[in-house]
């Protein structure tokens, strides 16, 4: 036999090696490592500047102060349009994501006429420019003389909500087994049955994507709202309104609790799906 | 009586025929370990595998096997020890930058490039001049040659399994890695693709190392298996070498089926081992023998033992365990296969082909089990008779 | 046993020549009326609340002032000339825009590439670390796009630190300036739709094999050579929504240009668009205006997706 094994303690001396340096393997991470920064620079600015003892103008630093965080609504209408910005968000995210489901699934299950048509028009709101859309509307509410305000600002975000979710909730849509909707058919499930015990259960992580995608577009909305709300003022409306005469540091607490919030609920839920992912391997491993 | 059986001779140990090509292009792995944190995937492992050879990895998943092809492949670095191909040490090479060429598990076709395309892949990025013609002839080996202008998405399994093959054969490598290239393939196609790549392996004269878990595509294709458990190898052979002569019991239940029985050795004496099971006396041949003295594995394979019935006289020249109990006949077309309980040492296995045309025992007989002792196989005793069992 | 036979066997049950790829899974074909009625409620929405504006948008854009009456009062007319007028008038901001965005979607593409790589691939299966750095990618958009742009004109703004330490390196003329420059225009537009070019990227490259990788290295190709034929070209899905869904927002949007530029050389169509629309309420321009904005963009983009070959983006 020419092919031979070699126990243990046999001639050669074992080497340990490291990985051999390249630049080749560093530029990569070094460079997004700056790019994850320079993302983080103004957010981290604004967190800096809550702690502001500010004053009326928060545009230099002038010590430490809590001041602004024991009394978010200190400052006058910050709070008053933060309360808009989350009843328009969630009026307009609600309404939004069951239309643009209903949309999705019909996109992906069916075969009808005018499907063509159908993506047109979903896809032509995404790649129209902001100051277009506002624009457009307002150009309609004058039109038939709807006195802009808290109506028309959530028209307005369902609108340009809907075709994100269609396309987030399309995209889960598609990647379900039709067959389980089939087999469910065949356990004595009604068609309606099998969509809510079936379907709709997987597509909720989908759905619940798309919400919180239109949550935030609808909440950081500020060329649309701006051209649609009249004297209706939101968060983003406030702070721009304000940028000039400078902004309060409560608006500075208002951004960094809703990037700490985002933050914590965004970690959570990549952990569960960490941890649930982690069990799933084990389990594998344990089986085979 | 006598057994009219061959002795364990006529399965003689082939010899690996790697002598016809120069031994420049050897793969040598020394002292090679990987450790994944504290988990050794690896453990200090030294192989050669010689020129035009076709050798099989084989093992139950996680004992390293890929692992180790990984590494010749340049995909792994290796936590200790060197890499060879040809007497060139490679181990500080980049993948891209080694004579070897891999036939992924799930094949890895480039989906965005044709099937032309990916197999002129690797020609065109060693500049070979006329790539595409190159890539043509891989595709004629495999039959492939009208496809050249679809997508992978668009062949089957299996026709996607032989671009990956050509994919990497083009490339005329020292050394070609088949990652469990056949697992994704129903049984049939299976057995087709085995047969087929032993062909191109022989015509084109590569050298093959395959990794597998499956032990019959190891024995019907490898010149050479080599048993890998938990980052070693357990055992190097030849296919029939492995299976007659199997030196621990995770060989011998991982590779077919024995019957492992627990004894001690009362003697030693002209070429036999004399071994006490349950109070009868078996003999095994001492070079069969790992472990000659205190208590040991006697093992034989199904096929070699035979059902007399338990009144039958006794054959004095045969190793003879019983009576016992038919539990169960199952009936398989080729032979019957009988489970046996004996009173003090288990369930035995027995296989015994269809000569008559029918089952020889029912459920409830009661029967001794015989076979030649020069079948007979002794392992060490501190190895765990159902080592293997399972995982097979 | 040939190959061939083990061909035709397989032939049988996969797919034929002038098949095309199989459909992985193809709709169930139910009843159209299911379809309609799902489609119905939202697409009627959009006809309403999007289609219709767009209409009156262009009915707007032809209007003519209503003779002797007040600022802001037009009639219904069909005075094409209104989009010559306009184009005339503020053409050098129309093809600033598109310059702007352009320059802005190509550095984010080189920022945001290596970033969405690092969580797709590099740090691929350290579970932990790539949760985190998405949420870092993620976050910004929910912290207030105006405050953060805001935040920018601070930071870069001529007494703070950014400028100070410039000048005292000497890397900055005495008499230099960040903010109120196009520099700053387009670095904040670079800024604030990085996380829309790097997520789409990151989405194609995250459903990308690893292995393909490997196989390019495994057959001869540098890393830069793999990428540049192999991760590259998959993940052209993710780079050509990234760079429309960056493109389309950053050449309509005037808060950067607001916020970060200066009324003379860096504004944009948009601040034009409002100010028409709010301070001079010059509703015919500033509606002609932005149809032309629209068009050019459908124009653009059309021409765009069918170079880069991707018909389904939606």
């Amino acid at each position: 036999m020419s092919a031979r094994a070699v126990l243990p303690g046999g001639e050669a001396p074992a080497r340990r090696r490291r990985r051999a340096w390249s630049l080749g393997d560093a530029i990569v991470p070094v460079f997004a490592t700056l790019a994850f920064a320079y993302l983080m620079v103004p957010i981290a600015y604004t967190i800096a500047f809550s702690f502001n003892d500010a004053g009326r103008s928060n545009l230099v630093w002038r010590g430490f102060s809590l001041d602004a965080w024991r009394n978010p609504c200190g400052a006058p209408q910050v709070c008053q349009s933060l309360v808009n910005s989350l009843l328009v968000g969630v009026i307009a995210t609600a309404v939004a994501t069951v239309l643009g489901t209903l949309i999705a699934i019909a996109l992906v299950r069916y075969r009808f006429r005018g499907r063509a048509g159908a993506n047109l028009l979903i896809f032509l709101p995404m790649s129209t420019p902001e100051v277009v859309l506002g624009a457009a509307l307002l150009a309609q509410f004058l039109a038939v003389r709807v006195q802009p305000g808290f109506g028309t600002v959530v028209i307005a975000h369902i609108m340009f909500c809907i075709s994100f979710v269609v396309v987030t909730v399309k995209a889960r849509v598609a990647s379900l087994d039709p067959k389980l909707e089939e087999a469910a058919a065949d356990l004595y499930a009604s068609a309606w049955l099998a969509f809510w015990k079936v379907t709709f259960p997987l597509l909720v992580p989908g759905i619940a994507a798309a919400a919180l995608l239109a949550f935030s577009l609808s909440f950081d909305d500020f060329i649309i709202t701006n051209f649609n709300s009249g004297s209706f003022t939101t968060f983003p409306k406030f702070v721009y309104v304000s940028a000039t005469r400078g902004i309060p540091p409560q608006a500075n607490v208002i951004g960094s609790m809703m990037f700490f919030l985002a933050f914590a609920l965004v970690l959570a839920v990549q952990l569960i799906a960490a941890v649930r992912r982690r069990r799933a391997a084990a389990m594998s491993s344990a089986l085979s | 009586m006598a057994l009219g059986v061959a002795g364990p001779d006529a399965a003689a140990t082939p010899q690996v025929s790697g002598s016809t090509s120069d031994s420049g292009a050897d793969l040598e792995l020394v002292r090679v370990t990987k450790a994944f944190g504290s988990f050794l995937a690896v453990d200090d492992l030294t192989l050669t595998i010689p020129s035009g050879s076709f050798f099989a990895l084989l093992g139950p998943s996680g004992c390293g096997k890929t692992t180790t092809l990984r590494m010749v492949a340049g995909l792994e670095q290796p936590s200790s020890g060197s890499i060879s191909i040809g007497g060139t040490d490679v181990t500080d090479r980049k993948a891209y930058q080694r004579p070897v060429n891999t036939v992924f598990q799930s094949y890895a076709l480039f989906p965005h490039l044709t099937v032309l395309e990916n197999v002129a892949f690797g020609l065109r990025r060693k500049h070979v001049p006329d790539a595409v013609a190159r890539a043509g002839e891989g595709l004629d080996l495999v039959e492939l040659r009208h496809l050249a202008d679809r997508k992978p998405a668009q062949l089957s399994g299996g026709q996607q399994q032989r671009v990956a093959l050509a994919r990497a054969l083009v490339n005329n490598p020292a050394v070609l890695l088949l990652d469990e290239p056949l697992g994704a393939l129903d049984l049939k196609l299976r057995r087709q693709m085995q047969v087929e790549l032993k062909r191109i392996q022989i015509e084109v004269g590569l050298t093959f190392v395959h990794v597998t878990h499956d032990q019959e595509e190891a024995m019907t294709m490898a010149d050479t298996v080599a048993v890998m458990n938990a980052g070693r190898i357990e055992q190097m052979g030849s296919p029939a070498e492995l299976y007659e002569l199997p030196r621990t019991a995770f060989v011998a239940n991982f590779l077919g089926q024995s019957n492992l029985l627990p004894g001690t050795v009362r003697e030693v004496r002209d070429g036999w081992v004399g071994v006490d099971v349950a109070g009868t006396r078996v003999v095994v041949p001492q070079a069969r023998a790992v472990s000659q003295d205190g208590s040991v594995l006697v093992g034989v394979r199904p096929e070699k033992v035979l059902l007399l019935p338990a009144s039958e006289d006794l054959p004095d020249d045969a190793n003879v365990i019983g009576p016992g109990i038919v539990s169960d006949v199952s009936f398989t077309g080729v032979s019957t296969q009988y489970q046996v309980e004996v009173p003090g040492l288990g369930t035995f296995g027995v296989f015994a082909q269809n000569l008559a045309g029918g089952a020889s025992a029912a459920v409830g007989d009661r029967v001794r089990l015989a076979w030649a002792p020069g079948f007979t196989f002794g392992l060490d005793g501190a190895d765990d008779a159902s080592d293997g069992v399972d995982l097979a | 046993m040939s190959i061939a036979a083990a061909l035709s066997s397989e032939n049988a049950a996969s797919v034929g020549p002038a098949s095309g790829p199989a459909l992985a899974a193809g709709p169930t074909r139910r009843a159209r009326s299911g379809a309609y009625l799902l489609l119905l409620p939202g697409l009627a929405y959009l006809v309403v609340f999007f289609i219709l504006p767009v209409v009156a948008l262009l009915a707007t854009s032809l209007y003519v002032p209503v003779p002797g009456g007040d600022v802001g009062q037009f009639q219904p007319a069909f005075h094409w000339q209104n989009y010559p007028d306009a184009i005339t008038a503020f053409w050098p901001q129309i093809v600033r825009s598109f310059a702007f965005a352009l320059i802005a979607t190509f550095a984010a593409l080189l920022i945001g590439y290596p970033m969405a790589y690092v969580i797709a691939i590099k740090v691929r299966g350290k579970t932990l670390l790539q949760g985190l750095l998405l949420v870092l990618l993620i976050a910004p958009f929910f912290t207030s796009f105006i405050l953060r742009t805001v935040a920018w004109k601070q930071i870069l703004a001529d007494d703070a630190f950014v400028v100070t330490a410039l000048k005292w390196l000497h890397l900055m003329p005495e008499d230099g300036r960040l903010t109120a420059t196009a520099f700053a225009v387009v670095a904040g537009l670079t800024y604030n739709f990085l996380p829309f070019m790097a997520l789409p990227i990151y989405a194609s490259l995250e459903r990308m094999d690893i292995r393909l990788i490997e196989a390019g290295g495994d057959l001869y190709a540098s890393g830069l050579n793999t990428f540049w034929r192999v991760t590259l070209p998959l993940s052209m899905p993710g780079v050509v929504s990234g760079t429309l869904l960056t493109f389309i927002p950053a050449s309509g949007d005037y808060v950067n240009s607001s916020l970060l530029g200066n009324p003379v050389s860096t504004s944009m169509i948009g601040q034009v668009i409002d100010s028409r629309f709010f301070r001079v309420s010059d509703y015919p321009t500033a509606s002609a205006l932005s149809v032309v904005l629209m068009v050019a963009i459908l124009i653009l983009v059309g021409l765009y997706v069918r170079r880069a070959g991707t018909e389904d983006l939606v």
